[in-house]
């Protein structure tokens, strides 16, 4: 298999627009079936009522929000080292949908935090450095709309992800490093959930529905920025003949 | 169904406002993103389709 031809963007292009309608379905299915659980089948919390349900939004947008970043770096670091166009316009495609997820990880986060501790808002590690990691996204997004030329605005963008990447692990272990009002992680990978099984499967229901939709978002938007590279050439202006 | 009436369903115990608050908000961000993206689509389109109309012209001036 030769990588460089999935890399070349007019053989990605159609491949992407296949796949999109696939995982567009699936995050339909999910999403479906995590609300479904999130509203109906999963029990009133004994401490917190009914208000604890924010929690199937906020802990998967939370984790998308990471995850999407360290992706985002990691398309960057593969733009930087070999110099593939793909892989720059991957990362740019990912930004905005990586500063939607944190921006609902915070909102959803003020929106839970005022009932439960009395405040929307506090200056904690945990709450603090996911603000940063907002800025960071929408840092990138303007520094790269401020560049003129495609191949400068790609390459700064990316060496701006990956210094931001720092941030990532500091968010993540913010609750272990610092005393926070945040609460520590309900879910590790080391030990027992402390959380019920059902709360828990709907909130991994949600995330894997927040996964295919970030996967469909970001392929389509990577199309179109792909058409908007190549507008010079005949293989671009041949995609008009194909409307969907 | 373990909601006693659809008005119970809504008022969360008491905590609808910050329930369809940040579900509200979700579903707002989610529909905003992907109307940009179409929006995106079009233009990006809209600009090939000026680019490729251009170019005919330059073509039959030439001739």
């Amino acid at each position: 298999m030769n990588i460089n031809y999935y890399a070349s963007p007019s053989t990605f292009y159609p491949l992407a627009g296949k796949l999109i309608p696939w995982f567009a379905g699936l995050a339909l299915i999910l999403a479906t079936l995590g609300l479904y659980i999130s509203f109906f089948v999963a029990p009133t919390d004994f401490q917190q009522g009914e208000g604890y349900r924010i929690i199937f939004i906020h802990v998967p947008a939370a984790w998308m929000s990471m995850f999407i970043y360290v992706v985002m770096a990691f398309w960057s670091a593969m733009g930087l080292a070999w110099n593939t166009r793909l892989s720059f316009l991957m990362a740019r495609a990912l930004a905005p949908t990586g500063a939607m997820f944190t921006f609902v990880a915070l909102w959803t986060g003020a929106f839970w935090g005022k009932p439960m501790w009395g405040a929307w808002w506090v200056w904690d590690a945990r709450l603090t450095s996911e603000l940063i990691l907002f800025f960071l996204y929408v840092g990138v997004m303007a520094l790269q709309a401020a560049i003129d030329d495609p191949r400068r605005s790609d390459r700064a963008g990316a060496l701006l992800n990956l210094v931001g990447v720092v941030n990532v692990p500091i968010i993540y272990f913010s609750v272990k490093w610092w005393n926070t009002l945040h609460q520590g992680s309900s879910v590790s990978l080391t030990r027992a959930p402390s959380m019920a099984h059902i709360m828990l499967w709907g909130m991994l229901v949600m995330a894997l529905a927040a996964w295919m939709y970030a996967i469909a978002v970001a392929l389509a938007r990577a199309r179109s920025l792909i058409l908007e590279r190549e507008r010079q050439t005949e293989w671009a202006r041949a995609q008009l003949e194909e409307k969907p | 169904m373990i909601w006693e009436s659809w008005d119970a369903f809504w008022k969360m115990g008491g905590y609808g406002l910050y329930v369809w608050g940040s579900f509200g908000m979700t579903l707002l961000c989610v529909v905003g993103e992907i109307w940009l993206l179409r929006r995106h689509r079009q233009q990006a389109l809209l600009t090939l389709k000026r680019m490729k109309a251009w170019a005919s012209t330059l073509e039959s001036e030439t001739q």
